[in-house]
């Protein structure tokens, strides 16, 4: 199981600092998916890509919860190298990370 | 119990103008916003009203008002955009010939001033706050330094009677605050309204993103007719609280869903969302569905807003030199990654000074990297980006990678190339009591 089987994401930029936020489409998930998805994990899979801390807010009523990744944009939308200059497409490679249960 | 209906018109400035023209026509609305102004847009819009002083705010203004403005004047609407950019006295002229090549005899236009504090900048001692360093160390590179103002000065356009009023620099949910304080006469600390007043501009600044926008994915996020995808309005009460909505028979949807994605977008701490009018407090926010695409949102707060404003610094930062070039069938990866390869020989060779460089295979490993990429594909594109200190280098990075189609693997095909200068930004923060926002309203 994926997590893009169970949750939704958005991600947003802010100079060289990415949010993404995870939604779970059934709130019954929520609660082992906080457990599962620590910032450290999150920091872990972007090891490549995210060179500062992760921060993690948590909405329980809404569902969310919310990463920021921090030094995550190669310098930030206006100076970055990269092809992905707003880091747009990270949620989806999140979306992409294996879960431990079926 | 009254309420104000605000429309928003535009999420960027380059966005479709149809939704803004249904909302106008259809929607109810008693205010329509345009946000266009994204944090480099200025520094860009700076460098072409120093090369041409007619020019320097938003290039679409005109090719909007045409179809707006005449709409706008039949419902009643007021209009409330940053479209000035960096020359907000250009583009009110320009309007004020708009509304008169349209008949629009009487249209007040009020300019917001003071957002640029470029000499303030430069007289001071400032740090730059993503690295720490002084703002001197950038000096004589600085193009632009633009405060993000409040809601204050739009909320005195308003009460000075403008049907249409136009800004600079604004923090974007000052935006939509301004109409509701108006209306409502909201004191500007009172901070539970206001953050309620944020909530409403946060989730309408990015246009189509609450409808369905940035959202949809065939599967398992449906959102019917697209192409047709409406711009929200929110239905504004006099407590702040708020229903998001868009006009009947538009495309896409308005769900708890995309409410509570674009609720996170471009947000750090949801308890603490900085902006020049408030200290907004979304951590609490629940939504509700009210019926089809109509959902409530209640529970955000505020508190005393900052000391300090947050500035906006453009400057000249570098240039950028790109080469593109694709591969297809059988082998294409491994003669994408050859072309990669004696690329980066050559700039060697030629002795090419990098600052930074990639290179990048996409279809493969572009967007993430090879850790969350994976290997096969049919098709590829390599791409090669160099940072130089001069455009004559940036230029020498294209034409390397250009001349594969000659000299480099089978099947090289569709060379793209591209040098630029590279306008960095940066942030401040500057006393407030050094910003003086001022207002002019002129009439058509």
């Amino acid at each position: 199981m994926k997590l893009h089987d169970i949750a939704h994401c958005r991600t947003g930029d802010k100079g060289n600092t990415s949010n993404i936020s995870v939604i779970v489409y059934d709130p019954a998930d929520y609660s082992r998916l906080r457990d599962w998805l620590t910032p450290e994990r999150v920091k872990g899979y972007f090891a490549s890509i995210v060179h500062g801390q992760v921060r993690r807010f948590e909405l329980p009523q809404l569902g969310a919860m919310n990463f920021v990744l921090d030094d995550a944009l190669g310098g930030g939308v206006t100076r970055t190298l990269s092809l992905d200059m707003h880091g747009k497409s990270l949620g989806s490679a999140l979306l992409n990370m294996e879960l431990p249960w079926s | 119990m009254k309420t104000i209906r605000i429309g928003s018109g535009a999420g960027y400035s380059g966005d479709r103008l149809e939704p803004a023209i249904e909302l106008a026509e259809k929607g109810g609305i008693q205010y329509l916003c345009f946000e266009c102004l994204a944090e480099r847009t200025i520094a860009l819009a700076q460098q072409a009203k120093t090369r041409d002083r007619t020019n320097g705010f938003d290039s679409l203004m005109a090719y909007r008002w045409k179809s707006i403005l005449p709409i706008a004047r039949r419902n009643g609407i007021r209009i409330i955009t940053n479209m000035g950019a960096a020359n907000t006295a250009e583009a009110v002229k320009q309007t004020i010939g708009i509304a008169r090549h349209l008949g629009l005899k009487g249209l007040k236009v009020a300019g917001v001033y003071g957002d640029d504090v470029l000499q303030t900048i430069q007289g001071g001692d400032y740090r730059i706050m993503e690295t720490g360093a002084e703002v001197k160390s950038i000096r004589d590179r600085l193009l632009s330094a633009n405060a993000y103002l409040g809601a204050g000065p739009v909320v005195e356009a308003l009460g000075l009677g403008a049907d249409v009023v136009i800004t600079g620099r604004i923090s974007d949910p000052a935006l939509f605050i301004s109409p509701l304080v108006h209306e409502f006469g909201w004191s500007m600390d009172d901070w539970h309204r206001l953050g309620q007043a944020t909530l409403v501009g946060h989730l309408l600044e990015c246009g189509g993103q609450l409808c369905g926008g940035y959202f949809m994915e065939p599967g398992r996020k449906a959102v019917p007719a697209p192409a047709r995808l409406g711009f929200p309005l929110a239905e504004v009460a006099a407590d702040g609280s708020a229903l998001f909505t868009k006009v009947s028979g538009s495309g896409g949807t308005i769900s708890p869903a995309t409410c509570t994605e674009q609720l996170l977008y471009e947000l750090c701490d949801p308890s603490a969302y900085l902006t020049p009018d408030v200290v907004a407090d979304f951590s609490h926010v629940t939504f509700r569905q009210d019926g089809p695409n109509r959902v409530r949102a209640a529970g955000a707060t505020g508190r005393q807003r900052p000391g300090s404003l947050k500035v906006s610094l453009g400057y000249l930062d570098s240039f950028l030199g790109e080469g593109q070039i694709s591969y297809a069938g059988p082998g294409a990866v491994e003669r994408g990654r050859l072309a990669l390869g004696i690329v980066r020989e050559r700039l060697e060779i030629i002795g090419l000074r990098a600052l930074e460089a990639r290179y990048d295979l996409i279809g493969v490993d572009a967007l993430h990297g090879p850790a969350l990429g994976h290997e096969g594909a049919y098709e590829v594109r390599a791409r090669v980006v160099v940072r130089t200190a001069s455009i004559a280098e940036a230029v020498r990075v294209g034409n390397e990678v250009e001349t594969l189609y000659t000299n480099g693997p089978a099947g090289g095909a569709g060379v793209s190339k591209q040098a630029r200068e590279i306008v960095g930004m940066v942030s401040t923060l500057l006393p407030r009591e050094l910003v003086t926002p001022n207002v002019v309203c002129e009439v058509a």
